[in-house]
């Protein structure tokens, strides 16, 4: 009893929640629906999302801080259609892909040096993001662009098959790569743990001699990189690109980081929460679609329920935690060796 | 200059535009002592420790570090040649685990990446060797109280010093067996031979720990004492100066018009960690005085009665209803007025207009759907006014344009103009000029006449003894005793502050 109740604690309750979630839906989905339970259903929600994966992993740093990055839908747009019609002029497709991924550092880096060197508010420098650069899509093309170069057309067709019959895409590895490669960077580096003390307590952070502005800058880089490979594994994809692709989805990244157990108000979470999010979004859309005779705005209706439910876990958890540190008061009062015991109990 | 001596400053001046802060002060601790730095608000305590940790650039003087000369430029390299400090509110990240805050920005790192397991080991060896607690450094700082914070901001602090520990106020939010445990962690620390320096308004703390007293007023060194000669009356007296002794008012209260009836009557209203219980009751008509060192509770109460701070327990009588709950709301429409401390956070809305901050409490007493014609808002405010002299151009000027003096009245306008049966001042002349002050007085003892009651708080004792019919003393956020008529003086409230020790202790048993 003991080793379960330390394992599941209120840092890790929402994870487990979001895994239970997932483990429900899939066991829903599998009763009623035939042809549910087949690996390449489940492998198709990773294909399907692998943008959002990579995309929201990117968000949690910044979410982590206590900040919010709203430009992240546009962006990939914006990527989309300037792959799109740089391959039209002829570029090598690689040289694009470095291109997009260089543009999408500065874009972020740009944001998140207007953020901490103003002391502006994250919302208002990434809105006003996200209207630039779905603008200066507008400006290169009001059409969607087909994609017909090779190299994007072979990325795009490529399978890598595990398990027998059963496939990923290029993207798909990616994201993994990516989500990963977060993972590391926000457990095992300075960096990664320096996130967390800038959202846990900013004058604190700043006392401590850490440097918080670095920092800032490096979270909204981050997301920027990720919103520029995200835009990449979205355009091959899609194989086009267009001004109006995923309106709304920074709302996506930011649902599914919340489902994941990110704190809003900074400071707690891990970073395998987004993934987990973006699969249960993806699992309540597969879902509908095997149910046939529901729109696909049900996915909207659900996951609003979905986030309502999380939102107010979250709050629970953090009313909880005022309330036990009242409780605990009294840590002092005793001796060492009740202290001890007390540190054990939870 | 003594060998063992740690930290000396010598000479150090320091001056604000308009106010000599430090004027040539002498300052020296010794390797293994605990030296007490005191003094009223505005001595100089801080602005002392401010230099000393390069917060802040001193006019005169030198500082030596272990004989070498020293001069921090920040607190960053204060950090780095060995002095720590550690102040009131715990500077660090609750969200992360208690050896994460001992060790971020300098983590242990093995082929690159952070080693959680050394740094969790060596959180442990830290804490147990130097501070003698066994705890979970795993868990995050937010799920340990707040004086575990403070152990684990003792021990980052020491653990990057080289031998000199600044507390500033740590004490204030722990409670008694808290400091206690702390009281050992700093012994552990002195046997050491760490120089510890610690600030506390707390008087009992102060004879407990420390080996020697710095007493500072007025931005002069008045003395520098060894603790064991010295008696708590002689630190008051060296703390406040002489010029308590002499009384400033001449009007003296009307003790007659007190009615027999309480108008509110309080039993057991706590909130622990800070304040024990309170007993009170107030009559109307009747100047009620809450006299104490800084830190005694004395806000602590009045805001528990005024409902900004929920009590834990106890009950609260207003004119014989029973409130279960209060808040300021409620507060207002019993008849209660709160005129706060800190009249530049609490009290004026700055950007507004003298007219419009007068308005507030009364709006807010009417509803907010029951708008005030500007008609009767213009008659209130000129009202008020002329009747507290309030010196301005025009209500409609800025209150932040005006004095402090002239700032306080407008508040207390505010309140006069719901017509309170209770009104709280909570140092309601502190930052007034000598003019105002008196003023102040004068409206308080009329109010009185009236038939208002007054909760008088105030840290200028000789202003206590000459406005109230009764003064509750407060020490350590207890209550130590009573003095009523006659024998309300600054000498008796002195004398029962420096010896309620014994009554503290009593209680809190």
């Amino acid at each position: 009893m003991k080793k379960i109740s330390h394992r599941i604690n209120e840092n890790n309750i929402i994870i487990i929640a979001t895994l239970f979630l997932i483990v429900l839906l899939y066991g829903y989905g599998s009763l009623s629906f035939t042809g549910f339970l087949s690996m390449q259903v489940f492998l198709n929600l990773f294909i399907d999302n692998a943008y959002l994966i990579i995309i929201a992993t990117g968000m949690a740093f910044v979410i982590i801080t206590g900040g919010i990055d709203l430009s992240v839908a546009s962006f990939v747009a914006f990527v989309s259609i300037i792959t799109a019609s740089l391959l039209e002029h002829g570029l090598h497709a690689y040289l694009v892909i470095l291109l997009t991924l260089l543009l999408g550092i500065i874009f972020g880096a740009g944001q998140g040096y207007l953020i901490f060197r103003f002391q502006l508010h994250p919302w208002i420098v990434t809105l006003a993001g996200m209207f630039l650069a779905r603008g200066l899509c507008y400006l290169i093309s009001t059409e969607s662009v087909e994609i017909t170069d090779n190299t994007f057309m072979f990325l795009s067709d490529y399978k890598l098959y595990v398990m027998g019959e059963n496939y990923i895409s290029i993207g798909v590895v990616l994201s993994i790569i990516f989500v990963a490669a977060a993972i590391y960077l926000s457990k095992y580096t300075s960096f990664g743990r320096y996130v967390y003390a800038v959202g846990g307590n900013v004058s604190s952070a700043r006392l401590m001699g850490l440097p918080v502005g670095k920092t800032t800058i490096m979270v909204y880089t981050l997301s920027g990189f990720s919103s520029a490979l995200g835009g990449f594994v979205f355009t091959v994809y899609m194989q086009s690109g267009y001004a109006l692709h995923l309106m709304g989805m920074e709302m996506d990244a930011i649902a599914a980081c919340v489902i994941g157990g990110i704190l809003l108000t900074g400071g707690a979470g891990y970073l395998i929460g987004p993934v987990l999010g973006v699969l249960s979004m993806g699992m309540i859309q597969t879902i509908i679609m095997f149910q046939g005779t529901l729109s696909s705005w049900w996915t909207k209706i659900v996951v609003g329920f979905l986030l309502f439910l999380f939102i107010l876990l979250q709050r629970l958890i953090v009313i909880r935690r005022g309330k036990k540190r009242m409780h605990s008061i009294a840590d002092l009062h005793t001796d060492s060796a009740s202290t001890k015991q007390h540190a054990s109990i939870s | 200059m003594n060998s063992d001596s740690l930290l000396v400053a010598k000479g150090i001046s320091k001056g604000f535009p308009g106010v000599k802060a430090l004027s040539n002060v002498d300052f020296s601790l010794r390797k293994g002592e605990i030296h007490s730095l005191m003094g009223e608000n505005g001595a100089g305590k801080s602005t002392l420790i401010k230099v000393l940790t390069g917060i802040l650039k001193k006019d005169q003087g030198q500082i030596y570090l272990e004989n070498s000369l020293i001069s921090p430029a920040s607190a960053e390299e204060a950090k780095r040649l060995g002095i720590s400090t550690v102040y009131q509110e715990v500077n660090l990240c609750e969200n992360l685990s208690v050896a994460e805050n001992i060790y971020i920005g300098r983590e242990p790192k093995k082929n690159g990446r952070i080693d959680w397991k050394e740094m969790y080991r060596k959180a442990e060896v830290l804490l147990k060797e130097k501070l003698n607690i066994e705890i979970d450094v795993k868990r995050t700082l937010s799920s340990y109280s707040t004086a575990i914070q403070q152990m684990t901001a003792i021990a980052k602090a020491v653990d990057t010093s080289s031998g000199v520990l600044i507390l500033d106020e740590p004490t204030s939010s722990l409670d008694k067996s808290e400091v206690q445990k702390l009281f050992e962690v700093m012994k552990n620390l002195k046997s050491r031979g760490m120089g510890i320096i610690f600030v506390s308004h707390f008087l009992d703390q102060v004879f407990e720990i420390s080996d020697r007293i710095t007493v500072l007023r007025n931005g002069q060194l008045i003395g520098e004492y060894q603790t064991s000669l010295l008696t708590r009356n002689e630190l008051v007296s060296k703390m406040i100066g002489k010029e308590w002794i002499e009384p400033l008012l001449s009007q003296k209260k009307h003790a007659a018009n007190i009615s027999k009836k309480n108008f509110l009557m309080v039993k057991g209203l706590e909130k622990k960690g800070s304040m024990n219980p309170v007993h009170l009751s107030i009559k109307k008509g009747e100047v009620l005085g809450l006299a104490g060192l800084l830190g005694s509770g004395r806000t602590e109460t009045a805001k528990l009665l005024f409902g900004i701070d929920a009590s834990d327990n106890g009950t609260l009588v207003i004119e014989n209803e029973k409130i279960h709950s209060m808040n300021p709301k409620l507060a207002i429409e019993k008849g209660l007025g709160f005129c706060p401390e800190d009249r530049k956070t609490e009290g004026i809305v700055g950007e507004l207009t003298i007219r419009e901050n007068m308005m507030l409490a009364l709006q807010s007493k009417r509803g907010i759907f029951n708008y005030i014609p500007l008609k009767e808002q213009k008659k209130i405010a000129e009202k008020y006014i002329k009747l507290l002299n309030i010196k301005t151009p025009d209500m409609e000027e800025k209150i932040e344009n005006l004095s402090g003096g002239n700032q306080q009245k407008v508040i207390l306008s505010r309140w006069l103009a719901t017509n309170p049966s209770l009104l709280i001042m909570d140092e309601p002349t502190r930052g007034v000029d000598i003019g105002s002050k008196l003023e102040i007085r004068k409206l308080i003892l009329d109010l009185a006449a009236e038939g208002v009651s007054i909760l008088f708080i105030s840290a200028e004792l000789e202003e206590v003894a000459a406005c109230c019919d009764r003064v509750i003393v407060l020490r350590d956020r207890y209550q130590i005793g009573q003095l009523e008529g006659e024998k309300i003086s600054v000498k008796n409230i002195l004398e029962l502050i420096s010896e309620g020790a014994g009554v503290v202790e009593s209680v809190h048993d």
